[in-house]
């Protein structure tokens, strides 16, 4: 049967996210920064029509704030994820199966299903606009990369209003449409990979779906092939439908400033440890290794640089954060040297099993059920009345080394305390 | 050594929840499922009720019809007192509703969440106030408007 894939996504999410709750906001430029404050992450259609690009690191674009009224916020990840799962909770119920591909974006098979699929897309940008107050715009294809690149098609292409299947195309429109589209706009090419296919003369999308397949293999890899084949409408890649258990947690976080004292990196090792263990317990593993790692800033040359990790294995996989932190600061500190200016730290847990099948040692006690009850206990009382409720102290208290984020929005739909308020 | 072959499913409250349903946690309807009589039977006499066990009822089940949909705001000022809506009462505010006229709404209005009542006639919309002291709002092309949603229920401490 023919393979119909829709991508959908929200568009400037994060901006839209901040808007819904802030009316205030519309129709100004708007972007939202990353972790400390640093780059560009969301940028709202004004803040674009000034020019400012992806990824630029904030003190770039600054002027703008006097110069246009540019408006920048912090990253506020409780609402993106609140709305983000809203949004995911809406799509699903318009197909059988979905992929949750990022925070802002999904797949949906289509398959089989009657109707026209863009009146599905349409149908979706009503109701997710109206429910959240969110736009979406959806691309519609018969594999994942060309869904991929029909949404790119339904957000630049004005007359589709944001939603664009490639089979209300003929053929030969496909391939003068695909003629005009930038080879990097494939999925999967990239800013890397573009420059080599243009040095093979390969500068289109349609260039590069009339590549020879075997060729693409041997000159790079069965990704690309596989490409290659998926933009002449042949579906290689299946939707992950089941979200997986991670096979590795990973928390890490860059600090406010530099950061010099044991002291301070045993509280933000302590505070990463806590976020991954409740990660670890939410999909009911343990584990049985904690990686610890950490960094000097690699821009400032001036700076003497130490980048270590470590790895320490646990006798008997836990769960129970004491534990964890226990190890992580064992590793800590063997790897930690004085005298060097640390950017960065973060913890990582891996040989992930399931809680419930953990091998038990012979000499070591088996994970006590007072301790399982502890972390249950804590993790109940932090997901009602908000992250962090019960913490341990070792993570420390007024916690001096986080990171900024100097222009947070409330925590409009997570926080009682932080709802967004009509008069 | 010894490892559990088959071993119990563990029930943690989070794993119960479907994806992107919870609304925040102390509304979450999965949150305390634990069902009428399913507490320690003693030996010996059992419990008449154990063959009646239903949930107990849930405020959000009741206050929260679309949880995709449904967002919580806190009211500022008493120009709805008229409605029955006063300072820091708490609005259950659904999206997923049409916005007809009389029914009281959020709405944007010039970069603020504002909630009044809304009427339209005549291809009309005006904001109304439920206290003397606020006038009406005529909405013209001058004012940045938009329907935010729908107040399906007020949370009021008396």
């Amino acid at each position: 049967m023919k393979t119909t894939i829709a991508l959908v996504d929200g568009n400037n999410f994060y901006v839209s996210c901040e808007r819904v709750f802030n009316p205030a906001l519309e129709r100004r430029p708007v972007v939202v920064l990353s972790n400390n404050d640093g780059c560009v992450v969301s940028r709202s259609n004004e803040a674009k029509a000034l020019g400012i690009r992806m990824g630029v690191p904030f003190f770039e674009i600054r002027d703008f704030v006097k110069s246009h009224g540019l408006i920048w916020l912090s990253s506020n990840y409780a609402l993106y994820g609140d709305m983000s799962a809203r949004m995911m909770a809406l799509l699903g119920e318009f197909a059988p199966h979905q992929e949750i591909y990022s925070i802002d974006e999904c797949f949906l098979d289509f398959t089989g299903m009657p109707g026209k699929v863009s009146d599905h897309g349409r149908a979706i940008r009503c109701r997710v606009r109206q429910y959240l107050g969110i736009t979406t715009c959806t691309g519609i294809g018969k594999s994942k990369t060309l869904a991929k690149l029909a949404n790119h098609v339904a957000k630049t292409h004005r007359q589709y209003q944001g939603v664009f299947d490639w089979e209300e195309l003929s053929l030969s429109e496909q391939d003068a449409l695909m003629d005009m589209l930038d080879v990097g706009e494939i999925w999967g090419i990239g800013r890397r990979l573009a420059p080599q296919l243009q040095a093979m003369r390969i500068r289109s999308v349609l260039d590069m779906k009339r590549a020879n397949t075997t060729l693409m293999r041997k000159r790079f890899n069965v990704l690309l092939q596989r490409t290659v084949a998926e933009l002449n409408g042949e579906s290689c890649m299946r939707l992950d439908d089941v979200a997986e258990r991670k096979s590795q947690i990973l928390a890490s976080r860059s600090f406010g400033r530099p950061v010099t004292a044991l002291q301070e990196l045993r509280e933000a090792a302590s505070s990463h440890i806590i976020r991954a263990a409740e990660r670890l317990r939410a999909q009911q593993s343990s584990c049985s290794q904690v990686t610890v790692f950490m960094h000097t800033n690699r821009f400032r040359s001036d700076d003497a640089q130490y980048n270590p990790a470590i790895l320490v294995p646990l006798t008997v996989a836990t769960d129970d954060t004491r534990r964890l932190i226990a190890a992580a600061m064992s590793g800590l500190e063997s790897i930690y040297r004085s005298g060097f200016r640390y950017k960065k730290i973060g913890v990582m847990l891996t040989g992930l099993q399931a809680a419930h099948a953990i091998q038990k040692d012979l000499f070591c006690a088996a994970e006590q059920p007072r301790a399982t009850r502890l972390m249950t206990t804590m993790d109940r009382i932090n997901r009602i009345y908000g992250m962090n409720t019960a913490t341990f102290a070792c993570a420390g208290i007024s916690q001096p080394w986080r990171m900024q984020t100097a222009q947070k929005s409330p925590r409009y739909t997570t926080s009682w305390n932080e709802l967004p308020q009509a008069g | 050594m010894d490892s559990t072959s088959t071993p119990p499913r563990r029930s943690s409250p989070s794993r119960r929840i479907p994806i992107g349903v919870p609304l925040s946690p102390a509304l979450n309807p999965n949150r305390q499922a634990l069902p009428l009589g399913a507490g320690r039977v003693a030996a010996g006499f059992p419990s008449p009720a154990t063959d009646h066990v239903e949930q107990r009822l849930d405020l959000s089940e009741y206050l929260v019809l679309h949880p995709e949909a449904t967002f919580f705001l806190r009211v500022k000022g008493d120009s709805m007192t008229g409605a029955g809506i006063h300072h820091g009462d708490l609005l259950i505010v659904d999206r997923s509703l049409s916005p007809a006229s009389g029914r009281v709404v959020v709405a944007t209005l010039n970069g603020e969440l504002t909630v009044k009542r809304l009427h339209r006639s005549r291809g009309k919309l005006t904001l109304k106030a439920e206290n003397p002291a606020y006038p009406d709002i005529a909405v013209n092309d001058e004012h940045e408007f938009q329907i935010w949603g729908v107040v399906a229920h007020v949370v009021h401490t008396p």
